[in-house]
């Protein structure tokens, strides 16, 4: 952790999400909304099909950020806006996510992290952004 | 109907102290792919606790919210300490603010999320809009 600069650009992480994923993060989280696994539910309330849950792709954002911190534990603060859905379509392949992220600053706080999790070249997360403890 | 503007600071009984057993812990890691280091639940897992001081505020019939008409806004979280096996966790919800847009409801939800000794471990902020009857 101690040697992320200000300005550094993280590696970009890739994560390929399918309705299995979806299926299985509804069992271990316990939210059970059908617009996350039904289409028939999900295409009645106005969506295109099946949507992961916003949480799911927040979680996305935080194994990213594991990942850069080099362990779980680190990180201090996480936020974001659900601005557009994952739709994932009911097939073998699915859809990939991307975590992008760019350290913005150091503070006594920690290490200030702007994010981007996009999915087919959209952002999908409003301003997500997080904090991880200095090493 | 609008969700009445006396909601705001209100705060809810705390939730049912709920287990982050090693069993949880690690379904919710591997659902997510996170690493598990066999104690660290991931950073979002605390979502699980706070879900359930939601679903009381929803579910609460003198609040007048529709669970069908509620999309979740956003969701951020502060950490005093992140969430290890063993914790027994409870939820305190508190409506931080109500504001009416285009006819929803946007409810500001902080949830003090805590250990069996009282002791904070988290604070989940989230936004809950509550979208306005469809006039057909």
């Amino acid at each position: 952790m101690s040697d992320l600069v200000a300005g550094e650009t993280l590696p970009t992480q890739t994560y390929r999400v399918t309705r299995s994923d979806l299926v299985r993060y509804a069992g271990a989280s316990g939210d059970f909304n059908p617009i996350h696994w039904s289409d028939r539910v999900a295409t009645t309330v106005g969506l295109p099909g099946v949507i992961a849950h916003g949480m799911f792709t927040m979680a996305l954002a935080a194994r990213a950020l594991d990942t850069w911190a080099g362990a779980p534990g680190l990180v201090r603060e996480l936020g974001c806006k659900f601005t557009k859905p994952v739709v994932v379509p009911d097939d073998d392949e699915g859809v990939e996510v991307q975590v992008a992220g760019t350290v913005k600053n150091l503070t006594e706080d920690g290490v200030h992290i702007a994010l981007e999790v996009t999915c087919g070249g959209e952002k999908v997360l409003g301003m997500p952004k997080a904090v991880l403890a200095r090493g | 109907m609008a969700v009445d503007t006396a909601l705001v600071g209100r705060t809810f009984p705390p939730t049912e102290p709920y287990t982050a057993t090693r069993e949880k812990v690690l379904e919710f890691a591997r659902a997510t792919g996170s690493e598990f280091d066999g104690k660290t639940a991931p950073a979002t897992f605390p979502i699980v606790v706070a879900f359930a001081a939601m679903t009381a505020l929803m579910e609460d019939p003198d609040v007048g919210i529709s669970l069908h008409r509620v999309v979740h806004g956003d969701q951020r979280f502060t950490y005093t300490r992140p969430v290890t096996v063993g914790d027994r966790l409870s939820a305190t919800l508190t409506v931080d603010s109500l504001r009416q847009i285009g006819g929803a409801d946007i409810i500001a939800t902080r949830s003090e999320i805590t250990d069996e000794q009282g002791a904070p471990v988290c604070t989940a902020f989230a936004t809950l809009v509550h979208r306005a009857e469809e006039s057909a």
